[in-house]
C-alpha cells in the first residue's frame, strides 16, 4: 500500500504549530470525517482497525476496495474506511454488494454489518448469498443486541440475557452464526473477539486472499447497552468476559477451555451462552466453485452458440 | 459489460409484450437483470436469462424482490445498466429499495406488469391497480417517473426510453405495464442499433480531489462516479450533503429533498410522452393509458362515428402526469372520462387538475378484464355517476 492522500488530514487552528502526528491507519481511513459515532468501549473500531490492517497485508489495493453497509452501528464503518462506500438499507447490504461484485468482478467487496441487520431482517439474503458462493467477504459485528436503537433483543441475543425488550431475560434461542454460515455453504467461517486483535487481523488477511462467500463473526462489546443491561460492566470488562476469566464464570471446574483455533470443521460447542466460555477460531476453510465461476461456464457456452435470440 | 455490437435483434418480430420489454432493455444497453419469478412478469426474466449470458450480461435470480432491487442498484453504481421486473406483490416488496434508489440517485429500471389486487388477487389477469403505488409507494417524498405502454411495440420503445430517463436524470424509472400488454403477442419492430437514441449518465468531469458526489449545476443532476473508478465514492441512504456525507439536520434536508423533486419536475422534456387523438374539436376527452388506452382509442373512434365529438388523451408517461398538455387538451371540453382497470387512481389526478371546471366521469373496474370500449362510449354520453364494470 502507498499511504498518501494527505489532503484529507484535518488540522484544527490549535494544531497549527504542533507537529503533525499520523495515525498508522490514516492512509486507509477517511480522517476528515472523524471522530466516529461509536460509544466509549464499543468494539467496532477495533474490528475496523483489524480489518483495514488485514486488507493491507493481503495487498488489496485501496482503489479496488468496496464496502457496503446496511443500517446500524456496525454498518457505519462505510463512512470511515477509504473505499467506495455504500450505506444502504437495513438488511440489504448483501444483495446490493452482490450487484456491485457481479457488475465489476475486479473489485474486492466487503459487507460490514451487525447481527440484527445480517441475521434478522437480512437473514434471507445471507443464506442465499452463501448458497450461491457469491464472492463477498461478510463481516458481522455481533454485539448481541440492537445497539443503535438502544439495546433491544436480536437474533443473536443469548438465552437469558437482558435487553430493553427482554427485561426479564431472553426466552428465545439465538442463532449460532458459524454453524449457520457453515451449513448454508460459506467457504470460510471464523469467529474472533475484539480481544483477539492480531488473530482477527490475520483472519481478515486470510479471508481477503480467498474467493467465495467468506464469513467472519466478530464478537464486540456494547457496554452502554448489552454490557450495562447484563451487568458485564465496561468495554474492558466485556473483554475480560471474552477471556473467560474465572471470576466471571464462577467455578472453572468442568468448564471447557476457551479454544483458540479450530480448522477441522468442528463446530460443536460453539453456541454462545451467558454461562460458559466462548469458543473462537477458524471453523471452515474450503473451496467451492463461486457463483461467477459457474455462471461464466454457462455464459461462455451461450456466447459460443451464437447470439441468436430464442 | 458495455453494449456490444450485434446483440440487438433489428428487424420485425412477433413477440410478447414481456419479451419486447426485455429486448428494449437490451437495446438500451441493459446488461444486468436481477429478478424473482412472478406472473405475469416472468417472461421478462426468462427472456433475460436466455439472452444475457450470451451477450456479456449478467442474469441473477434473487431470493426475493427486495434483493432484486438492491442488486440492480449495486450493479448500477458499478456502471452497468440494470433492470428488474415484477408484478403487484413483488412491487410492494420493492418499495423499500426503490426509495434507496431515489435517495442515492441510482439509475435503474423497474418494470411492473400489473395484475389484479390487493394481495395475491388475480395473478393471471389484468389490473392497473398499482398506479398510485408507483407514485407514492415508498416512504418519504420523492418524484416517481412511470411509463405505461399500450402495446408490445410500446413496451419495447418505452423501456428504451425508461433507461434513457434513468441515466439522464440519475433516478429509478418505472415501466407500468399490465398483464394484457405483457402477454399480448404482436408485431414488434426493433430498429437498427443507435437508431433510437441512447442517453448515458454524466460521469465525473473533475479529478477525484475536486469531485463532490452530489454537487449540481443548473441541471440539478449530479455527475456520477462509479465503484472502482478511483473516486472514493461515498453514497448513503441517510440525508446527505453534496460531499455525500450523512448530515441528518433540517438544513441539509432542506437542500437535498427539494432538489430531488425539482430534478424531475424541471426535466419534463426528457420523459414526457403522450398521444392526442381528435382533441381539437373535442367536447368529451377520454383519458386512458396502458391496455385501456387501446379500449379508449376504439371507443373514441366509435363515438366519432356515432356523431359524438370525442377525443383521446393517452399519457405514455403517467407520472409525472403531463399536466400542461392535458390542460391544453381539456380546455374546451364539457366532460372528461377517465377509464382505468382500477377503482379510480389516475382519475384522482385528473379530477384535481380539472378542479370542478367540468364533470369528470370515471370508468372503473375491479380488475380481471380489459374495459370494453362500449363502457367508455357510454360514459362519453353520461354526465354523472360512475360506471363500474360488473
Amino acid at each position: 500500500m502507498s499511504p498518501q492522500d494527505d489532503e484529507h488530514t484535518v488540522r484544527t487552528p490549535e494544531m497549527e504549530h504542533a507537529p503533525l502526528r499520523r495515525h498508522p491507519l490514516d492512509s486507509v481511513l477517511r480522517s476528515e470525517v472523524l471522530p466516529h459515532i461509536w460509544c466509549p468501549g464499543c468494539g467496532i473500531g477495533v474490528a475496523l482497525g483489524a480489518f483495514l490492517q488485514g486488507l493491507d497485508r493481503a495487498g488489496v489495493p485501496l482503489l479496488k476496495r468496496v464496502i457496503v453497509g446496511g443500517i446500524g452501528c456496525s454498518s457505519r464503518v462505510v463512512y470511515y474506511a477509504k473505499a467506495d462506500a455504500y450505506h444502504t438499507t437495513h438488511g440489504r447490504a448483501i444483495p446490493f454488494a452482490t450487484g456491485i461484485k457481479l457488475a465489476n468482478p475486479s473489485l474486492h467487496v466487503t459487507v460490514f454489518a451487525g447481527d440484527g441487520d445480517l441475521f434478522a431482517i437480512g437473514g434471507n439474503h445471507f443464506i442465499h448469498a452463501a448458497r450461491r458462493n457469491m464472492d463477498l467477504l461478510v463481516v458481522c459485528i455481533n454485539n448481541f443486541n440492537y445497539g443503535m436503537t438502544g439495546g433491544q433483543a436480536g437474533p443473536t441475543t443469548p438465552h437469558d440475557a437482558r435487553t430493553t425488550t427482554t427485561p426479564n431475560g431472553n426466552f428465545e434461542i439465538p442463532f449460532n452464526l458459524p454453524q449457520l454460515a457453515a451449513a448454508v455453504g460459506a467457504v470460510y467461517v471464523a469467529r474472533w473477539t475484539t480481544l483477539d486483535v492480531r488473530r482477527l487481523r490475520d483472519c481478515f488477511t486470510e479471508a481477503a486472499g480467498k474467493q467465495g462467500f467468506r464469513f467472519v463473526e466478530v464478537l464486540a462489546p456494547c457496554p452502554v447497552s448489552f454490557g450495562k443491561n447484563n451487568d458485564i460492566g465496561s468495554g474492558l470488562d466485556e473483554m475480560d468476559y471474552y477471556r473467560g476469566l474465572e471470576h466471571l464464570w464462577g467455578s472453572p471446574a468442568g468448564l471447557p477451555e476457551r479454544i483458540e483455533v479450530r480448522e477441522n470443521g468442528d463446530l460443536s460447542g460453539t453456541e454462545i451462552s451467558l454461562h460458559r466460555p466462548i469458543i473462537v477460531g477458524k471453523f471452515v476453510d474450503r473451496v467451492r466453485p463461486t457463483f461467477a465461476d459457474s455462471y461464466q461456464a454457462v455464459a461462455t457456452a451461450a456466447a459460443a452458440k451464437g447470439k441468436k435470440a430464442p | 459489460m458495455s453494449p456490444e455490437k450485434g446483440v440487438v435483434l433489428t428487424g420485425s418480430h412477433f413477440m410478447l409484450g414481456d419479451q419486447a420489454c426485455a429486448e428494449g432493455a437490451i437495446y438500451a444497453g441493459c446488461r444486468f437483470f436481477a429478478g424473482y419469478p412472478i406472473t405475469p412478469a416472468t417472461e421478462i426474466a426468462e427472456r433475460m436469462a436466455e439472452r444475457l449470458p450470451g451477450i456479456g450480461g449478467q442474469y441473477i435470480q434473487m431470493e426475493d424482490e427486495i434483493g432484486s432491487v438492491a442488486a440492480i442498484l449495486g450493479a448500477s453504481v458499478a456502471g452497468v445498466r440494470a433492470m428488474t421486473a415484477t408484478s403487484g406483490p413483488g412491487f410492494s416488496l420493492m418499495q423499500e429499495n426503490l426509495g434507496l434508489g431515489f435517495m442515492m440517485e441510482v439509475p435503474c429500471v423497474v418494470v411492473n406488469v400489473q395484475r389484479g389486487g390487493p394481495s395475491t388477487g388475480l395473478p393471471t389477469s389484468v389490473g392497473q391497480q398499482d398506479m398510485m403505488q408507483a407514485r407514492f409507494g415508498s416512504h418519504g417524498d420523492y418524484a416517481a417517473i412511470a411509463y405505461s405502454p399500450s402495446s408490445p411495440q410500446e413496451a419495447f420503445e418505452l423501456t428504451v426510453d425508461a433507461f434513457n430517463t434513468a441515466e439522464r436524470l440519475r433516478t429509478p424509472v418505472l415501466v407500468m405495464m399490465d398483464e394484457v400488454v405483457g402477454h399480448m403477442r404482436e408485431r414488434v419492430v426493433i430498429p437498427a442499433e443507435g437508431k433510437r437514441p441512447i442517453l448515458s449518465r454524466r460521469l465525473p468531469s473533475v479529478s477525484p480531489v475536486e469531485y463532490r458526489p452530489y454537487r449540481v449545476d443548473d441541471d440539478l443532476v449530479p455527475e456520477m462516479a462509479l465503484a472502482g473508478g478511483g473516486y472514493s465514492v461515498r453514497m448513503t441512504s441517510l440525508t446527505h450533503d453534496e460531499s455525500g456525507r450523512a448530515v441528518t439536520d433540517t438544513a441539509t434536508q432542506a437542500v437535498l429533498l427539494p432538489r430531488l423533486l425539482r430534478k424531475v419536475a424541471e426535466h419534463r422534456e426528457v420523459y414526457e410522452q403522450y398521444e392526442l387523438r381528435h382533441v381539437k374539436d373535442a367536447e368529451v376527452l377520454v383519458v386512458a393509458y396502458g391496455i385501456t388506452g387501446r379500449s379508449a382509442t376504439g371507443a373514441v373512434e366509435a363515438a366519432r362515428a356515432r356523431g359524438m365529438r370525442a377525443g383521446l388523451f393517452r399519457p405514455k408517461t403517467v407520472w409525472p402526469f403531463p399536466t400542461e398538455a392535458f390542460l391544453r387538451a381539456a380546455k374546451n371540453v364539457r366532460r372528461v372520462v377517465v377509464a382505468e382497470i382500477n377503482m379510480g387512481q389516475v382519475a384522482l389526478e385528473v379530477e384535481r387538475l380539472i378542479a370542478g371546471q367540468c364533470p369528470v366521469v370515471r370508468v372503473t373496474s375491479p380488475g380481471g378484464e380489459v374495459l370494453a370500449p362500449e363502457l367508455i362510449i357510454e360514459a362519453c354520453g353520461r354526465d354523472r355517476a360512475e360506471k363500474v364494470r360488473r
